[in-house]
């Protein structure tokens, strides 16, 4: 499997090509992605672009990680 | 911004999105297939590739082979309008901007979403789906090791369970919340339906994992994230574990219908014979027109590709085929109706709207979904009611109104583009 460097959260993240930025970030332990109003903390939780919880921000902009692929430098910062 | 032009545009890249561009690419149509995911397949078949063996990678190929379907992915639509001469105009929103497309006819396939029903814990980071961890391993995620507990309802959670333990995770049983007299009757129908095989798989899969039938989860603990589940009705006893995979169902999306003006009946699509919406030059195929899984999807998504197109000759016996589908549909949602008593799980304080923080006490207070939005802004945050709609149908009857166009919130940027 191809693997592709991007950052996260400041640091270099070794990952497999063709994963989702969601799995990325999973795969490092961010299972809390950001904080909810009164300041729970929350994680992904349809994996199909419906919830939202999972966003955060990738190259400056704020999508939802589990609909977008890795790409090999892409910068990735979360909500929390 | 300039404007793609095609004879049918088809949202929705699952399987009957696909069987429907194909089926209609075949009369020498244009077709244009758009998606919001980052590739062909929808729920069942995320991430498949055209090399794939089976009956997703010969669909895929298919469509491939033909020069004049154009695929365009992640693409979700925003808005949607007359087109100049005739037909629709439709906005999508796209990561490298907006789209504009120009179509004679639509046909819409945008599936299902899960139904999430609120219990104390539900929120914790480690609660997800059932269809969604799924989506979230068929993506990447790395579950080798992992304790997953299954629960919730319906077909789908064998599915994910045997999907789980394929990907390496240690699955430490199946909640079902359905009455083991009803699922006697689902098996009875699959066994009529002809899907023995299937299930003969599947239950080989899964040998050695508990099933509990009219059992569910009553709460999620955990510090950061979940760590136990407590589990109630029939089998009752508290489970560490590092993913608890709950869904309550799956139900018909039909927010894009409704921003084309469909009628929707039964909290699905209303389509004729020829899967034609209420709509002129609408057409609708797949679980959106109710849940009946693959098979049926398939069969509607080629029965609406060819009678868009015209191809009327081609269908043969898809009419029959599909009143089988539709019986097996039918026993679905009889056998995995959900019991009355999983509107007690929340608590006073357990969130149902987890984008504005809004408790189930608050909710309770409130006649309808209009006054709970005014008073609670709940389903008015950024999912726009997709999670807490179809709970709140659950726990308090109300049905769902609230889709206004843009569907998503779009940047500024993008509503202003050109
Ligand atoms: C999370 C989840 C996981 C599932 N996993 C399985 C499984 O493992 N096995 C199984 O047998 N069944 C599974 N199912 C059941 C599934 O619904 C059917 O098996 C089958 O995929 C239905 O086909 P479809 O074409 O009707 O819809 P889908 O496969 O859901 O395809 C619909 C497509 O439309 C797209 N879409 C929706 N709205 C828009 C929009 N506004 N703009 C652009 N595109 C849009 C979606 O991205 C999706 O790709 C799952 C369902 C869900 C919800
Ligand atoms: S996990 Fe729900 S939108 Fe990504």
């Amino acid at each position: 499997m191809p693997e592709l460097v991007l950052t996260v959260e400041g640091q270099p993240l070794r990952v497999p090509a063709g994963i989702s930025v969601l799995a990325a970030l999973q795969g490092a332990a961010h299972w809390s992605l950001r904080r909810s109003l009164s300041g729970q903390r929350r994680g992904a939780l349809c994996g199909m672009g419906t919830c939202f919880e999972c966003r955060a921000r990738v190259d400056g902009v704020l999508v939802r990680t589990c609909l977008i692929p890795v790409q090999p430098g892409m910068t990735v910062e979360l909500l929390e | 911004m300039t404007a793609l032009e095609t004879d049918l545009l088809i949202i929705g890249a699952g399987p009957a999105g696909l069987s429907a561009a194909l089926s209609a690419a075949q009369g020498g149509a244009a077709v244009l297939l758009a998606d919001l995911g980052p590739g062909p397949g929808g729920q069942i078949w995320r991430g498949a590739k055209a090399s794939d063996g089976g009956e997703s990678g010969t669909l895929l190929r298919g469509v491939q082979r033909q020069p004049n379907i154009t695929a365009l992915y992640g693409a979700q639509v925003a808005l949607s309008e007359r087109g100049p001469q005739g037909g629709h105009a439709v906005q999508f929103s796209t990561p490298q901007g907006p789209r504009r497309v120009l179509a004679q006819k639509i046909i819409l396939a945008s599936g299902a979403t899960e139904r999430f029903l609120p219990f104390p814990g539900w929120t914790l980071p480690g609660v997800v789906g059932a269809g969604g961890l799924q989506a979230m391993v068929k993506s990447g995620l790395d579950v080798r090791g992992a304790r997953v507990l299954v629960a919730g309802s319906g077909p789908l959670l064998l599915a994910v369970a045997a999907g789980m333990r394929a990907a390496g995770a240690e699955v430490v049983g199946v909640a079902e919340q359905a009455s083991p007299t009803r699922l006697l009757g689902f098996g009875l129908a699959a066994q009529r339906g002809g899907k023995v095989g299937e299930a003969a798989k599947l239950l080989w899969a899964l040998r050695g994992v508990p099933y509990w039938p009219a059992t569910y989860p009553v709460e999620a603990s955990g510090g950061e994230r979940l760590t136990q589940v407590e589990l109630g009705g029939l089998t009752r006893r508290t489970l560490e574990c590092d993913w608890l995979a709950a869904g309550f169902g799956l139900v018909p999306d039909t927010r894009l219908a409704a921003l084309f003006g469909c009628a929707l009946e039964g909290g699905a699509v209303k389509v004729g014979a020829w899967q034609q919406t209420s709509q002129p030059g609408i057409y609708a195929a797949g679980e959106l027109t109710g849940i009946g899984g693959v098979d049926k999807a398939r069969l509607e998504g080629s029965m609406a590709g060819y009678t868009a197109t015209g191809q009327v000759e081609r269908l043969r016996d898809l009419p029959t085929q599909l009143e089988q589908a539709r019986h097996f549909q039918a026993s679905l949602s009889r056998s995995f109706a959900l019991r009355p008593s999983l509107r007690t799980l929340p608590a006073a304080g357990t969130l149902i709207c987890r984008c504005e923080d809004v408790p189930h006490a608050a909710l309770q207070a409130c006649p309808s979904w209009t006054e709970a939005k005014l008073q609670t802004r709940c389903g008015m945050g950024t999912c726009q009611g997709r999670v807490c709609g179809p709970a709140a149908e659950t726990l308090y009857g109300w049905t769902f109104t609230g889709v206004r166009p843009p569907l998503l919130p779009l940047p500024l940027a993008d509503l202003l583009g050109e």
